[in-house]
Protein backbone atom coordinates (compact mmCIF):
# COMPACT_ATOMS: atom_id res chain seq x y z
CA UNK A 1 0.00 0.00 0.00
CA UNK A 2 1.16 3.36 -1.42
CA UNK A 3 1.49 5.99 1.44
CA UNK A 4 0.02 9.11 0.35
CA UNK A 5 2.81 11.06 2.68
CA UNK A 6 5.44 9.85 0.03
CA UNK A 7 6.71 13.36 -0.13
CA UNK A 8 8.63 14.27 3.12
CA UNK A 9 10.28 17.41 2.39
CA UNK A 10 10.37 20.16 0.04
CA UNK A 11 12.70 22.79 0.23
CA UNK A 12 11.93 26.78 -1.16
CA UNK A 13 14.47 28.79 -1.87
CA UNK A 14 13.08 32.51 -1.11
CA UNK A 15 15.56 35.39 -2.83
CA UNK A 16 15.67 38.48 -1.27
CA UNK A 17 15.95 41.54 -3.74
CA UNK A 18 16.96 45.28 -3.00
CA UNK A 19 13.67 47.96 -2.40
CA UNK A 20 15.64 50.65 -4.07
CA UNK A 21 18.08 50.79 -6.63
CA UNK A 22 20.68 53.21 -6.84
CA UNK A 23 24.15 52.61 -9.25
CA UNK A 24 27.31 53.06 -7.40
CA UNK A 25 29.10 56.08 -8.38
CA UNK A 26 31.86 54.03 -9.96
CA UNK A 27 29.60 52.07 -12.14
CA UNK A 28 30.40 48.95 -10.52
CA UNK A 29 27.62 47.79 -9.28
CA UNK A 30 24.50 48.93 -7.42
CA UNK A 31 24.35 50.46 -4.21
CA UNK A 32 23.61 47.81 -1.24
CA UNK A 33 24.63 48.34 1.68
CA UNK A 34 21.64 49.20 4.13
CA UNK A 35 19.34 48.95 1.23
CA UNK A 36 16.28 47.32 2.75
CA UNK A 37 15.29 43.99 1.36
CA UNK A 38 12.63 42.51 0.48
CA UNK A 39 11.31 39.07 -0.26
CA UNK A 40 11.44 38.22 -4.53
CA UNK A 41 7.60 37.91 -4.94
CA UNK A 42 8.05 35.46 -7.18
CA UNK A 43 9.75 33.37 -4.41
CA UNK A 44 6.65 34.62 -2.49
CA UNK A 45 4.40 32.67 -4.21
CA UNK A 46 7.06 29.43 -4.15
CA UNK A 47 6.77 29.30 -0.27
CA UNK A 48 2.87 29.61 -0.22
CA UNK A 49 2.68 26.27 -2.48
CA UNK A 50 4.96 24.71 -0.56
CA UNK A 51 2.42 25.56 2.61
CA UNK A 52 -0.16 24.91 0.91
CA UNK A 53 1.43 21.32 -0.36
CA UNK A 54 2.10 20.42 3.91
CA UNK A 55 -1.50 21.97 4.41
CA UNK A 56 -3.26 19.35 2.07
CA UNK A 57 -0.76 17.05 4.27
CA UNK A 58 1.32 16.09 1.23
CA UNK A 59 4.03 16.49 2.61
CA UNK A 60 6.09 16.88 6.01
CA UNK A 61 7.80 19.57 6.24
CA UNK A 62 8.98 23.15 4.17
CA UNK A 63 12.62 23.85 4.52
CA UNK A 64 12.97 27.70 3.45
CA UNK A 65 16.90 28.67 2.61
CA UNK A 66 18.17 31.61 1.36
CA UNK A 67 22.03 32.47 0.43
CA UNK A 68 23.37 35.96 1.46
CA UNK A 69 24.42 38.26 4.14
CA UNK A 70 22.58 38.98 7.74
CA UNK A 71 19.36 40.59 5.70
CA UNK A 72 18.76 37.57 3.91
CA UNK A 73 17.65 36.08 7.80
CA UNK A 74 14.90 38.56 7.09
CA UNK A 75 13.65 36.64 4.68
CA UNK A 76 14.11 33.40 6.03
CA UNK A 77 11.57 34.87 8.89
CA UNK A 78 9.36 36.14 6.91
CA UNK A 79 8.81 32.34 4.68
CA UNK A 80 9.10 30.91 8.40
CA UNK A 81 5.44 33.40 9.07
CA UNK A 82 4.13 31.91 6.17
CA UNK A 83 4.46 28.35 7.62
CA UNK A 84 7.49 27.37 6.84
CA UNK A 85 8.94 24.64 9.28
CA UNK A 86 12.61 25.90 9.78
CA UNK A 87 15.24 28.10 7.97
CA UNK A 88 18.85 27.48 6.65
CA UNK A 89 20.69 30.66 6.31
CA UNK A 90 23.56 29.87 3.65
CA UNK A 91 25.84 32.85 4.85
CA UNK A 92 27.61 34.62 2.33
CA UNK A 93 29.10 38.17 2.50
CA UNK A 94 30.90 41.19 1.58
CA UNK A 95 33.14 40.32 -1.71
CA UNK A 96 31.26 36.76 -2.81
CA UNK A 97 27.93 38.24 -2.47
CA UNK A 98 28.51 40.69 -5.00
CA UNK A 99 29.32 37.68 -7.21
CA UNK A 100 26.74 35.53 -6.00
CA UNK A 101 25.07 34.25 -9.25
CA UNK A 102 22.33 31.40 -10.33
CA UNK A 103 25.87 29.04 -10.84
CA UNK A 104 26.78 29.47 -7.33
CA UNK A 105 23.37 29.25 -5.53
CA UNK A 106 22.18 26.42 -7.77
CA UNK A 107 25.44 24.76 -6.32
CA UNK A 108 24.57 25.44 -3.00
CA UNK A 109 21.15 24.23 -3.12
CA UNK A 110 22.16 21.28 -4.89
CA UNK A 111 24.93 20.41 -1.78
CA UNK A 112 22.46 21.06 0.42
CA UNK A 113 18.95 19.23 -1.48
CA UNK A 114 21.56 16.36 -0.95
CA UNK A 115 22.06 17.16 2.55
CA UNK A 116 18.64 17.50 3.36
CA UNK A 117 17.27 14.05 1.62
CA UNK A 118 14.86 16.69 0.02
CA UNK A 119 11.94 15.30 -2.79
CA UNK A 120 10.89 18.82 -4.10
CA UNK A 121 12.66 21.97 -4.56
CA UNK A 122 10.53 25.07 -5.15
CA UNK A 123 11.73 28.90 -6.35
CA UNK A 124 10.80 31.43 -7.90
CA UNK A 125 11.24 31.58 -11.51
CA UNK A 126 13.33 34.71 -11.12
CA UNK A 127 14.92 37.27 -9.49
CA UNK A 128 13.46 40.76 -10.05
CA UNK A 129 16.47 42.12 -9.25
CA UNK A 130 18.45 40.34 -11.30
CA UNK A 131 16.09 38.86 -14.02
CA UNK A 132 18.40 35.75 -14.28
CA UNK A 133 15.66 32.85 -14.74
CA UNK A 134 18.70 29.93 -14.28
CA UNK A 135 18.64 28.77 -10.99
CA UNK A 136 15.98 26.78 -10.63
CA UNK A 137 17.26 25.18 -14.37
CA UNK A 138 20.73 25.49 -13.13
CA UNK A 139 19.75 23.34 -9.73
CA UNK A 140 17.71 20.48 -11.42
CA UNK A 141 20.64 19.86 -14.11
CA UNK A 142 23.51 19.73 -11.33
CA UNK A 143 21.30 17.46 -9.65
CA UNK A 144 20.19 15.12 -12.58
CA UNK A 145 16.32 15.78 -11.46
CA UNK A 146 13.77 16.67 -13.70
CA UNK A 147 12.14 20.08 -13.74
CA UNK A 148 8.84 22.15 -13.91
CA UNK A 149 9.42 25.44 -14.66
CA UNK A 150 6.91 28.47 -15.25
CA UNK A 151 4.41 26.71 -13.24
CA UNK A 152 1.26 28.09 -12.77
CA UNK A 153 -0.74 25.16 -11.67
CA UNK A 154 0.60 21.81 -9.20
CA UNK A 155 -0.53 18.59 -8.18
CA UNK A 156 0.98 16.23 -6.70
CA UNK A 157 0.15 12.17 -8.19
CA UNK A 158 1.50 9.54 -6.29
CA UNK A 159 4.90 9.76 -6.80
CA UNK A 160 4.44 12.17 -9.64
CA UNK A 161 4.33 15.55 -9.90
CA UNK A 162 1.69 17.25 -12.66
CA UNK A 163 2.59 20.53 -13.61
CA UNK A 164 1.06 23.20 -15.83
CA UNK A 165 3.66 25.92 -17.38
CA UNK A 166 3.05 28.86 -18.61
CA UNK A 167 5.05 29.02 -21.80
CA UNK A 168 4.71 31.53 -24.93
CA UNK A 169 1.52 30.59 -27.10
CA UNK A 170 -0.52 29.21 -24.03
CA UNK A 171 -0.10 26.71 -20.94
CA UNK A 172 1.67 23.43 -21.33
CA UNK A 173 0.96 20.13 -18.84
CA UNK A 174 3.83 17.79 -18.27
CA UNK A 175 4.39 15.15 -15.96
CA UNK A 176 7.69 14.44 -14.06
CA UNK A 177 8.61 11.85 -11.39
CA UNK A 178 10.09 13.25 -7.95
CA UNK A 179 12.18 14.23 -6.52
CA UNK A 180 11.86 17.79 -9.00
CA UNK A 181 12.60 20.87 -8.97
CA UNK A 182 9.84 23.20 -9.95
CA UNK A 183 9.82 27.28 -10.46
CA UNK A 184 6.54 29.27 -9.52
CA UNK A 185 5.10 31.35 -12.27
CA UNK A 186 2.76 34.41 -11.23
CA UNK A 187 -0.50 33.04 -11.32
CA UNK A 188 0.39 29.86 -9.28
CA UNK A 189 -1.30 31.28 -6.40
CA UNK A 190 -2.10 34.10 -3.90
CA UNK A 191 0.41 34.42 -1.15
CA UNK A 192 -0.60 35.01 2.44
CA UNK A 193 0.77 38.23 4.02
CA UNK A 194 2.78 37.33 6.72
CA UNK A 195 0.87 39.12 9.76
CA UNK A 196 2.17 39.89 13.34
CA UNK A 197 0.98 37.57 15.38
CA UNK A 198 2.51 35.04 12.42
CA UNK A 199 5.62 36.79 12.65
CA UNK A 200 5.52 36.54 16.71
CA UNK A 201 4.85 32.51 16.33
CA UNK A 202 7.58 32.08 14.14
CA UNK A 203 10.22 33.24 16.14
CA UNK A 204 10.46 30.16 17.94
CA UNK A 205 11.59 28.41 14.40
CA UNK A 206 14.55 27.54 14.34
CA UNK A 207 17.43 28.95 11.47
CA UNK A 208 19.97 26.88 11.23
CA UNK A 209 23.81 28.91 9.69
CA UNK A 210 25.51 27.39 7.22
CA UNK A 211 28.67 28.59 5.59
CA UNK A 212 28.95 27.83 1.56
CA UNK A 213 32.87 26.08 2.75
CA UNK A 214 30.55 23.46 5.46
CA UNK A 215 28.95 21.98 1.86
CA UNK A 216 31.79 21.62 -0.74
CA UNK A 217 30.64 24.71 -2.56
CA UNK A 218 33.22 26.80 -4.46
CA UNK A 219 31.88 30.52 -5.09
CA UNK A 220 34.38 32.01 -7.64
CA UNK A 221 32.52 33.59 -10.54
CA UNK A 222 32.94 32.82 -13.91
CA UNK A 223 31.62 36.48 -14.66
CA UNK A 224 33.14 39.92 -14.41
CA UNK A 225 30.77 42.61 -14.26
CA UNK A 226 32.52 45.46 -16.75
CA UNK A 227 30.21 48.09 -16.00
CA UNK A 228 26.84 49.41 -14.84
CA UNK A 229 24.92 52.31 -15.28
CA UNK A 230 21.52 53.87 -15.27
CA UNK A 231 18.92 53.74 -18.82
CA UNK A 232 19.43 57.15 -20.35
CA UNK A 233 17.12 60.17 -19.00
CA UNK A 234 14.04 59.97 -20.73
CA UNK A 235 13.69 63.41 -22.81
CA UNK A 236 10.91 65.77 -22.00
CA UNK A 237 8.24 65.38 -24.03
CA UNK A 238 7.51 68.97 -26.69
CA UNK A 239 3.86 69.61 -27.62
CA UNK A 240 3.15 71.37 -31.49
CA UNK A 241 0.07 73.21 -32.37
CA UNK A 242 -0.31 71.97 -36.04
CA UNK A 243 0.53 68.98 -38.38
CA UNK A 244 2.97 71.11 -40.11
CA UNK A 245 4.63 72.19 -36.99
CA UNK A 246 5.07 68.07 -36.40
CA UNK A 247 6.21 67.61 -39.84
CA UNK A 248 8.72 70.39 -39.01
CA UNK A 249 9.69 69.40 -35.67
CA UNK A 250 10.71 65.56 -37.16
CA UNK A 251 12.73 67.04 -40.51
CA UNK A 252 14.50 69.34 -37.77
CA UNK A 253 15.81 66.14 -35.39
CA UNK A 254 16.47 64.49 -38.96
CA UNK A 255 13.94 61.89 -38.08
CA UNK A 256 12.13 62.36 -41.60
CA UNK B 1 -12.97 49.27 28.45
CA UNK B 2 -13.87 46.05 28.92
CA UNK B 3 -10.74 44.24 30.56
CA UNK B 4 -10.60 40.87 28.71
CA UNK B 5 -11.56 42.83 25.57
CA UNK B 6 -8.75 45.29 25.99
CA UNK B 7 -6.23 42.84 24.87
CA UNK B 8 -8.24 42.22 21.88
CA UNK B 9 -8.38 45.50 21.07
CA UNK B 10 -4.58 46.38 21.61
CA UNK B 11 -3.42 43.38 19.49
CA UNK B 12 -6.02 44.95 16.37
CA UNK B 13 -4.12 48.21 16.91
CA UNK B 14 -0.59 46.66 16.48
CA UNK B 15 -1.76 43.97 13.51
CA UNK B 16 -3.27 47.51 11.94
CA UNK B 17 0.33 49.30 12.62
CA UNK B 18 1.98 46.72 11.47
CA UNK B 19 0.15 46.19 8.08
CA UNK B 20 0.62 50.16 8.05
CA UNK B 21 4.14 50.44 7.27
CA UNK B 22 3.49 49.58 3.59
CA UNK B 23 0.49 51.85 2.93
CA UNK B 24 0.84 54.08 -0.19
CA UNK B 25 0.26 57.06 1.29
CA UNK B 26 2.91 57.00 3.74
CA UNK B 27 3.22 54.86 7.04
CA UNK B 28 2.93 57.68 8.78
CA UNK B 29 -0.45 58.96 7.35
CA UNK B 30 -1.49 55.53 8.13
CA UNK B 31 -0.67 55.75 11.61
CA UNK B 32 -2.14 59.42 12.34
CA UNK B 33 -5.56 58.06 11.21
CA UNK B 34 -5.34 54.86 12.87
CA UNK B 35 -4.72 56.26 16.01
CA UNK B 36 -7.57 59.25 15.52
CA UNK B 37 -10.14 56.19 14.90
CA UNK B 38 -9.09 54.30 17.66
CA UNK B 39 -9.34 57.41 20.16
CA UNK B 40 -12.76 58.70 18.65
CA UNK B 41 -13.96 54.98 19.86
CA UNK B 42 -11.97 55.10 23.21
CA UNK B 43 -15.36 55.80 25.68
CA UNK B 44 -17.15 52.89 24.40
CA UNK B 45 -18.19 50.34 26.78
CA UNK B 46 -20.85 48.10 25.59
CA UNK B 47 -19.10 44.46 24.94
CA UNK B 48 -21.63 44.21 22.34
CA UNK B 49 -20.38 47.61 20.56
CA UNK B 50 -16.78 46.68 20.96
CA UNK B 51 -17.44 43.31 19.09
CA UNK B 52 -18.76 44.78 16.34
CA UNK B 53 -15.91 47.64 15.84
CA UNK B 54 -12.71 44.66 16.34
CA UNK B 55 -14.75 43.08 13.78
CA UNK B 56 -14.87 46.12 11.68
CA UNK B 57 -10.94 46.34 12.19
CA UNK B 58 -10.37 42.71 10.67
CA UNK B 59 -12.15 43.55 7.93
CA UNK B 60 -9.74 46.85 7.61
CA UNK B 61 -7.01 44.11 7.97
CA UNK B 62 -8.34 41.79 4.68
CA UNK B 63 -8.91 44.79 2.93
CA UNK B 64 -5.67 46.00 3.33
CA UNK B 65 -4.03 42.73 2.43
CA UNK B 66 -6.09 42.46 -0.78
CA UNK B 67 -4.66 45.85 -1.78
CA UNK B 68 -1.31 45.33 -0.91
CA UNK B 69 -1.48 41.72 -3.18
CA UNK B 70 -2.90 43.56 -6.13
CA UNK B 71 -0.74 46.27 -6.08
CA UNK B 72 2.36 43.65 -6.28
CA UNK B 73 0.63 41.25 -8.69
CA UNK B 74 -0.48 44.48 -10.96
CA UNK B 75 2.88 45.83 -10.81
CA UNK B 76 4.62 42.59 -11.67
CA UNK B 77 2.37 41.82 -14.58
CA UNK B 78 2.98 44.86 -15.99
CA UNK B 79 6.79 44.73 -16.21
CA UNK B 80 6.80 41.13 -17.36
CA UNK B 81 3.79 39.88 -19.26
CA UNK B 82 2.60 40.87 -22.28
CA UNK B 83 -0.58 42.97 -22.17
CA UNK B 84 -3.68 40.64 -23.55
CA UNK B 85 -4.78 41.27 -26.95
Amino acid sequence: MHSNRYCNRIIVLPFSVLLEIRVKPDNSGVVTDGVKHSMNPFCEIAVEEAVKLKEKKLIKEVVAVSCGPQQSQETIRTALAMGADRGIHVEVAGKDYETLGPLQVSKIMAALAKKEDAQLIILGKQAIDDDCNQTGQMTAALLDWPQGTFASEVSLDGDKVKVVREIDGGLETIKISTPAVLTADLRLNTPRYATLPNIMKAKKKKIANVKPADLGVDLTSRLEVLKVEEPPQRQAGVKVETVEDLVGKLKETGRI
Amino acid sequence: MANPLKGEVIRLYKNLLYLGREYPKGSVYFRERLKSAFMKNKDVTDPEQIKKLVARGEFVIKELEALYFLRKYRAIKKRYYEPEE
